[in-house]
């Protein structure tokens, strides 16, 4: 198998991409840029398949601002997941996201097995629906561990939602995780088709003159290219780990982070934190691996998997 | 008529022409040619081009908003845009202010806009009274540009060096917290006394949390309609980050794609938890 070219077209589980830059869940509202930027967003869409916010089962508000906190090389937010619940998302957002011009994947969170299991069955049949993320940085709130914390928590949630869908399922690993490797091993012995990472990493600010958090959330994630590093190191630990596909996610900010991210091991790159400071970033990202790809020898650890 | 003109796609350099000073103000005025004439009261990420994060690890790292001040076309644009020269109204209170406050003619500004909803005209034939606190009293001047010159204008200001920023603005009454300029007091105080005399208007207004929320409890007190630009901190600008919601009567609204003009009505409170940071 000959290295596939990061730039042209790409291929995730059977997904056909135009290029290896997506976007990570939470960072990009394609219905709010639409009102923004008009159908100018359409024509330009920066990303080569686009994945929406956490969907839960019930609505939810999200978290008392404030919400953000800005870093040195990034930020911390605390957002809560605000959504509009499953029906409020059948009804309102997936009409509208499926007028993008590229796959649409659906990142999905419960807080037990059987509301996962739920949302995954809800979008099972959706033609609108290429593959499913499940975002499992929460809590159980029956065992009370985080789901994607142990290898066991992850194995019995897609024992339980494996066989209610043939869509591919991504799994969002959380890097606030003792073995990482360990979770996406277990996640691909389970059925996942692919695992993407990473999430956020758990972080505080205090407010410098009360000294009290910052955060209406308390605790918020880590984002930018101050995770960067810790990104590269996960991907290469998860990619040391499985053979389905990675998307490699954190800091990315130009051409030469996707390219060390998928030089760590991953197919896809995703771009979050950049795009709130240019809405394009993504295209610009995948622009500028595409030049780097042509004037070097990229060679991966791992190469484009098919599930 | 609620004004939102969409924005071009992404971020864009635009061209610093000048830099003024205003007392503690700094306008920067700069060119942006592919860019569409803003409606008043909506905003613009802004950042400098260069030595702005992601280099050197070190604060701003997020792009910053800004209500547009002042908007001229020019006629000049390229595509569907007629191209514009913007105004903006800086006040070195941070390190992104500073930052932009640094930039001279000749330097590349960063932006994306314009974003955001603006002011709706004064209906029923009601006349509009401005008021405005600080820095934000540059949406007022757009408004007041597009409104009329004649359009009355009452501005608070903390003392004489922050009470120059009011020449920004046509024959506006003034206050200073400390009474070295116009009236000693707060400038609720002009607009109480604006009310009492005739209360057939529509205030907007823009300013400190503090301010807005007294200019708030006033307008509905005396059932007056209000239309406030708030301000939250925001990563983004476009919908995407929800860092700048701020609690209404409906629950959670992001600033920056339902705002920043909110109708007074909508509000509990003008006090947004983490504004003036």
């Amino acid at each position: 198998m000959s290295p596939a070219p990061p730039t042209g077209p790409v291929e995730l589980c059977g997904i056909e991409l135009a290029h290896p830059v997506i976007n990570a869940s939470g960072t990009f509202d394609a219905i709010a840029a639409r009102k923004a930027f008009g159908d100018a967003l359409l024509e330009q869409f920066p990303f080569a398949a686009f994945v929406s916010k956490t969907v839960t089962l019930a609505p939810r508000e999200g978290n008392p601002p404030p919400r953000l906190w800005e870093l040195a090389g990034g930020m911390i937010n605390s957002i809560g997941l605000p959504n509009k619940g499953l029906d409020g998302y059948l009804r309102t957002d997936l009409p509208q996201l499926a007028e993008l011009p590229v796959p649409l994947i659906v990142n999905v969170m419960g807080f037990t097995r059987e509301e996962v299991g739920r949302l995954v069955d809800a979008f099972a049949e959706r033609d609108e629906v290429a593959a499913l993320e499940l975002n499992v940085s929460c809590p159980n709130v029956e065992t009370g561990l985080m789901m994607g914390a142990v290898p066991a928590e992850v194995s019995a949630l897609l024992d339980h939602v494996r066989p209610l869908t043939g869509k591919p399922l991504i799994v969002k690993l959380t890097p606030n995780a003792t073995d990482v490797a360990a979770v996406a091993h277990a996640a691909e012995e389970s059925g996942a088709d692919a695992v993407s990472l990473i999430n956020t990493i758990r972080g505080m600010a205090l407010d410098p003159r009360s000294g009290e958090p910052w955060l209406g959330g308390i605790t918020g994630g880590v984002s930018g290219p101050a995770v960067k590093a810790a990104a590269v190191a996960q991907v290469y630990a998860a990619a040391s780990a499985v053979k389905i596909p990675i998307v490699g996610m954190g800091g990315v900010q130009r051409g030469q982070d996707a390219l060390d991210l998928l030089r760590a091991g991953a197919t896809l790159v995703a771009v979050g934190t950049e795009s709130f400071r240019d809405a394009a970033a993504g295209a610009r990202v995948a622009g500028e691996l595409a030049g780097l790809a042509a004037n070097c020898d990229v060679s991966y650890r791992n190469q484009v998997h098919s599930c | 008529m609620s004004e939102r003109t969409t924005a071009p796609f992404g971020r864009r350099a635009a061209r610093v022409l000048g830099r003024t000073e205003h007392g503690a103000y700094v306008v920067l005025r700069c060119s942006d040619p592919d860019g569409p004439v803003p409606s008043a009261g909506q905003f613009y990420m802004l950042s400098t081009a260069e030595r702005w994060g992601g280099g050197v690890g070190e604060r701003p790292f997020l792009p910053r908003a800004f209500s547009v001040m002042r908007a001229r076309p020019t006629g000049a644009g390229t595509g569907p845009a007629a191209g514009v020269v913007l105004e903006f109204l800086l006040e070195d209170v941070g390190p992104g202010t500073r930052r932009l406050c640094e930039l001279g003619a000749g330097e590349d500004l960063l932006l994306t806009g314009p974003l955001g909803i603006g002011f709706t005209a004064p209906e029923g034939g009601r006349r509009a009274l401005l008021v405005g606190g600080g820095v934000g009293i540059a949406p007022l001047a757009i408004w007041q540009d597009e409104l009329g010159a004649g359009t009355p204008v009452l501005l608070g200001f903390r003392d004489a060096e922050h009470a120059v920023g009011a020449g920004l603005l046509s024959a506006a009454a003034v206050a200073t917290d400390d009474g070295s300029v116009g009236h000693h007091g707060v400038v609720t105080e002009l607009l109480e006394a604006e009310l009492d005399a005739d209360a057939e208007v529509v205030v907007y207004a823009c300013g400190p949390p503090a301010m807005l929320e007294a200019v708030r409890a006033l307008c509905a007190e005396r059932s007056v309609d209000a239309q406030l630009a708030l301000e939250s901190g925001m990563a983004c600008g476009f919908g995407a980050c929800f860092g700048c919601v701020v609690p209404t009567r409906d629950g959670y609204l992001r600033l920056c794609v339902d705002g920043p003009v909110l109708d007074a009505a909508v509000l509990e409170t003008a006090i947004v938890a983490g504004a003036g940071h």
